[in-house]
């Protein structure tokens, strides 16, 4: 049996708006074992980005225990959780959340920046690295506004990649490209996936979970639906079944 | 995470916002370059001042007599006859803070050279009073000892009275000059001295042993007051305490008694005359230094834009591990060095307009190694404390909340 990665015990989450007390997250319990793709789906309200903040450690629940690489997160306190994101986990957005006016090269080498143990040197290394494994060597000294979406969102998945995570935390990182842009991302993410990274897709997008080893559904801050898929879809083969485009 | 990164951090955000960090640091840069350039003109003025007073004599202290009352009638000092020789003798002699001193004896009244006079006065000195009032010998000698003991009427003479009674220019030396129908031969002429601060004429000068101004024009056996010089800068108080408890004994004036005289030294002239541009000074100062602290509000209120601005950033490096010290040290460095930019900008700029000052106005300047070091630290200290409200604003931010930040 592979190693778990996350590994989640009953987590509330508890929010207090004015007299009210909303509970976000009603007890969640799972595990992921290292080398999993999993879509966290659900409608919004359901406690999903609850459950995304608390996975990224930027959150800490209000009961229950969420263990990270063995390593329990909810009694930390905030630097030593920055310490812990900047060593464990990459994030991918929607947005990008690239840095304006900064070449590729300087935004993925960011999170190592925060890592004092690594050298300028070491740092340009790496980033040169994981912005090859997004396939875009070429394009190292190109700025974040002379960029595509979907170049964009390559930099920002190779920033995911720079520190070497154990977790790869994506929120809708195709929900801001056009179809043909979000299924080339997709083919990157399975990539990565049967390179054995360990991904958590958090998405309203139902479509996706096709693409996706394992599928976990939430509704009211409770987990409704656990499934392995047994048939991932290769997004490569979506990718040349589109139509091609005119220009 | 290290300063270097940090560092680079910070002036990649600033480069990335050229023109508006260059408008906040030049707030810093006028506010540093104006307390410079004030402080130079008013240090140069207070300057001026001090050297031309300095000018009238080293380290002089002038002793008159005064505050003496007849019937109740406070009397004019020329009149009064509390000084004497005795007195002067003493204060050359008796004391350890003097190193030179003249008595003096003046009269005024209109010089005679053939066709031509001129009104002016004589003084009645000795050799000393050459050193004490700073003047030199052009050409000719100074009397001698012998030539005060015998009263001899022989004077030495300033340029402008020079002019005046020998205007087509004849060797003025061995004449004979005739002042109150006594002759007097002049022996040696006076190196041009010029005006000073006050507006007074040193060249209107002559002088003449003190003996015969006493004994041939006046016709007193008192003086009229005694110049003398302290041994240094420094022990012209204790010379004026010296002096005073020296003619109190003198004149055996009671402990409850005022003094019969008046001691006055350089230093009290030239504090009492640069009062003034003291006090002007420090309000020019005050205003430049408004103007640096208004330069500090702008650094401040552009990096409260700038933190808002870039909320959804911080909370990206947060997210990718910032820890909230990394933020608020890179938003500090960012103010420290808009602010620390500025002052080495406004540094140089300050000196360059003070010299542009003397140059156009010519305005006596004085740069201040202090008033460099001082505006210098204080922008720097501006931008560490008007950055630090913003900065913690920024450390401070929830990253989930300033990811949603639009």
């Amino acid at each position: 049996m592979s190693k778990s990665i996350i590994r989640l015990d009953n987590i509330k989450r508890n929010f207090q708006v004015g007299e009210e007390t909303v509970h976000a997250l009603r007890g969640v319990s799972f595990n992921i074992n290292e080398g999993e793709f999993v879509t966290i789906m659900g409608t919004s309200g359901s406690g999903k980005s609850t459950l995304l903040n608390l996975l990224g450690c930027l959150d800490t629940p209000t009961e229950g225990e969420y263990y990270l690489d063995d390593i329990a997160v909810s009694t930390m306190d905030k630097n030593e959780r920055s310490t812990l994101r900047n060593r464990k986990i990459g994030f991918v957005f929607q947005s990008y959340n690239l840095l304006a006016k900064t070449t590729a090269l300087e935004n993925v080498e960011l999170p190592l920046l925060y890592n004092p143990t690594i050298s300028t040197k070491e740092r340009r290394e790496k980033a040169e690295k994981a912005l090859e494994a997004v396939g875009l060597s070429d394009r190292l000294h190109h700025k974040s506004n002379q960029m595509s979406g979907g170049q964009m969102q390559r930099v920002a998945i190779a920033r995911a990649l720079v520190n070497d995570p154990v977790l790869i935390l994506a929120d809708e990182a195709t929900g801001n490209l056009d179809t043909r842009t979000a299924y080339e991302i997709m083919v990157l993410f399975q990539e990565l996936y049967k390179k054995g990274r360990t991904i958590i897709f958090v998405t309203h997008n139902p479509e996706l979970a096709s693409f996706t080893s394992r599928n976990i559904v939430l509704r009211d801050g409770k987990v409704v639906k656990d499934t392995i898929n047994e048939h991932i879809e290769s997004a490569k083969n979506m990718l040349d079944n589109l139509p091609k485009q005119d220009d | 995470m290290n300063i270097g990164n940090l560092i680079k951090i910070s002036l990649r955000a600033l480069s990335n916002n050229k023109l508006r960090a260059f408008l906040t640091m030049l707030g810093i840069i006028i506010g540093v370059a104006s307390v410079i350039t004030m402080l130079a003109i008013g240090q140069g003025s207070k300057e001026s001042i001090r050297s031309q007073i300095s000018e009238m004599g080293s380290n002089m202290i002038m002793i008159q007599p005064g505050a003496d009352m007849k019937g109740g009638v406070r009397q004019s000092s020329d009149n009064m006859q509390t000084l004497k020789l005795k007195d002067f003798n003493d204060i050359c002699s008796n004391t350890t803070y003097i190193s030179k001193c003249s008595p003096s004896v003046a009269s005024s009244g209109q010089f005679i050279f053939g066709a031509n006079n001129y009104p002016s006065s004589i003084s009645g000195v000795n050799a000393d009073y050459m050193d004490i009032r700073k003047l030199t010998i052009e050409d000719g000698t100074i009397f001698n000892e012998q030539q005060i003991a015998s009263a001899a009427k022989v004077c030495i003479v300033g340029k402008t009275v020079i002019k005046n009674l020998f205007p087509n220019g004849e060797e003025p030396i061995g004449k004979v000059i005739r002042f109150n129908k006594i002759p007097f031969t002049i022996i040696g002429t006076l190196k041009a001295k010029g005006y000073n601060s006050m507006g007074m004429d040193q060249d209107d000068i002559v002088l003449a042993p003190y003996t015969t101004v006493q004994k041939r024009v006046l016709a007193i056996t008192y003086i009229q007051g005694i110049f003398a010089s302290a041994i240094s800068e420094d022990a012209t108080t204790n010379a004026t305490t010296e002096i005073k408890a020296l003619l109190r004994s003198n004149h055996k004036l009671k402990d409850t008694a005022d003094d019969d005289f008046n001691v006055r030294s350089q230093q009290e002239l030239s504090t009492m005359l640069t009062s003034t541009t003291d006090m002007m000074t420090i309000l020019l100062a005050c205003i430049a230094g408004i103007s640096l602290l208004v330069g500090g509000i702008g650094i401040m209120n552009i990096m409260y834009v700038s933190v808002k601005e870039r909320t959804r950033e911080i909370g990206l490096r947060m997210s990718i591990g910032a820890k909230g010290r990394d933020i608020l040290s890179q938003f500090l460095i960012e103010a420290v060095l808009i602010s620390f930019t500025g002052g080495i900008i406004g540094v140089i700029l300050g000196i360059v307009s003070s010299f542009m000052v003397k140059l156009l106005f010519s305005w006596p300047i004085s740069i201040q190694t202090y008033s460099v070091f001082l505006s210098f630290l204080v922008c720097t200290i501006t931008g560490v404390f008007f950055g630090w409200y913003p900065a913690k604003n920024a450390s401070e931010l929830d990253p989930i909340e300033a990811l949603r930040y639009e």
